[in-house]
């Protein structure tokens, strides 16, 4: 579903991402790991082109991706995205967060648009707050609202940017548990997070990166119990402690 | 102050008929001000070079210079081309003058809104003008409402300039109307009063706009 090969990006003098190639196959579900800084969101953000790669091969559904000339709009349909701060619209209701893309990006009728939101809606236990806008809503439940927006594209893969970094701690395993829905339902899915619990029961496999570079990846089993690099077991015997 | 009463009653029908003035050119120069000013702050958030740079020379030269100067060089200048009455001349200045103000009103305002607001339009497959449409815009509107309401204040008030084009504006009359009954002081100051009530009256429309559009946002919507 993702291939990515030999990816640089600098943002000025930073290079923030050197030479990483990682593959994600369909209805798997790849967690990436590392401290802050060390490129996560940055190669999450180059799978749907809101950053644009200085170097390597992006390639999606088959598909080599050269931004220069390919529609990204059509590209970013399939790729759902999820942001640690919800970006939900504010003058816009629930329900109309959710249809927006439908009705004016693909044009669906407004009555189906409708019929799928509620279904979406439900899904991720909302559907009571379709008719509400997102400042009366928790954390939690504007995260989910942003997950069943992103799912009324009917995306080939959703991409989690740190989906529970800026959530009270009790608002977290809502969140999870529609992440885990959606993964046990067969979605394709990154995920950056520094939910460690999630990353092992959810994960087919899991990413170390440190300092813009791939330092480890493998099943959970063996990432947590086994590391085989000293920077990951530092890392995991900190977040872990 | 019997003088001011008398002043007020015998030119009641003057100056209502100067007010309608006042608020033709207000209305219709702030109505071309924004649509001036929305093509100056894209202009200027393009990211084009030549662009930033047409809106940024414009800004400069219009806020770096008097409105009395720009009214008169644009009137003057215009009847060198085409044959402009006085009131469209006026508005048409009045408008390029205000729409330096508002251009950098719509660009902060713009740019005030989240990153994060454009980003999740454009994850969704959202074209750029698409997301500024349905998505930026809307935001930034509600935001410019106040510095707006602001700019509107100060743009009828700026309308009495247009009095030295000959036009009966409230100010206008006001010059007429001292000439011939030789009461400076009580003409001017009630001159002063129907733009007090219009700016007033101006107020209180745009907080009710600002609080209907606020209260909006932490209610139920039913469809």
């Amino acid at each position: 579903m993702i291939k990515i090969k030999g990816l640089n990006k600098s943002f000025g003098g930073l290079h923030v991402l050197k030479d990483v190639s990682i593959s994600v196959g369909k209805r798997k579900v790849v967690v990436l790991i590392g401290a802050s800084g060390s490129g996560k969101s940055t190669l999450l953000r180059c799978i749907n082109f809101l950053e644009i790669k200085d170097s390597g091969d992006v390639i999606l559904m088959g598909k080599q991706v050269d931004p220069q000339k390919d529609d990204l709009n059509k590209i970013r349909q399939n790729v759902g995205m999820v942001f640690q701060h919800f970006n939900l619209f504010p003058h816009k209701t629930v329900l109309e967060n959710v249809v927006e893309a439908p009705i004016y990006v693909k044009g669906i009728s407004r009555q189906d648009a409708k019929e799928t939101a509620i279904m979406l809606l439900e899904k991720v236990g909302l559907s009571d707050k379709a008719c509400v806008y997102p400042a009366q809503l928790s954390g939690g439940q504007k995260q989910r609202v942003a997950i069943a927006r992103a799912l009324a594209m009917n995306p080939q893969i959703m991409l989690f940017d740190e989906p529970t970094s800026a959530l009270d701690p009790e608002l977290v395993g809502e969140v999870l548990q529609v992440m885990k829905d959606l993964a046990r339902d067969g979605m394709t899915m990154v995920v950056v997070t520094h939910e460690m619990g999630f990353a092992r029961e959810v994960a087919d496999r899991v990413v170390y990166m440190d300092e813009g570079r791939i330092v480890e990846e493998g099943v959970p089993q063996e990432i947590f119990h086994a590391p085989q690099h000293v920077r990951t077991h530092a890392f995991l015997s900190q977040v872990l402690a | 102050m019997v003088i001011i009463y008398e002043i007020f009653m015998e030119n009641l029908s003057a100056f209502m008929a100067a007010m309608v003035v006042t608020l033709k050119l207000t209305v219709v120069s702030l109505v071309l001000a924004m649509f001036i000013g929305l093509l100056i702050a894209f202009f200027k958030i393009s990211g084009n070079r030549l662009l930033y740079s047409i809106a940024q020379l414009y800004i400069t030269v219009i806020r770096g210079t008097p409105l009395i100067v720009q009214l008169m060089f644009l009137y003057f200048g215009i009847i060198e081309l085409v044959i402009l009455p006085a009131f469209w001349a006026g508005s048409l200045a009045l408008a390029i003058h205000a729409g330096a103000y508002i251009a950098e009103i719509f660009r902060g305002t713009i740019q005030s809104i989240d990153r994060g607001q454009m980003e999740a339009a454009r994850s969704l497959g959202m074209s750029y003008p698409l997301a500024m449409r349905r998505i930026i815009m809307p935001q930034a509107f509600k935001r410019a409402i106040p510095p707006l309401g602001n700019q509107f204040i100060i743009g009828l008030k700026d309308s009495s300039l247009v009095a030295y084009l000959g036009v009966p504006e409230i100010y206008g009359t006001a010059l007429y109307v001292q000439a011939e009954n030789f009461n400076p002081f009580q003409t001017y100051l009630v001159a002063g009063f129907y733009y007090l009530v219009l700016v007033i009256i101006f107020t209180f429309l745009v907080n009710k706009l600002e609080n209907k559009l606020n209260v909006e946002e932490n209610e139920v919507k039913y469809k």
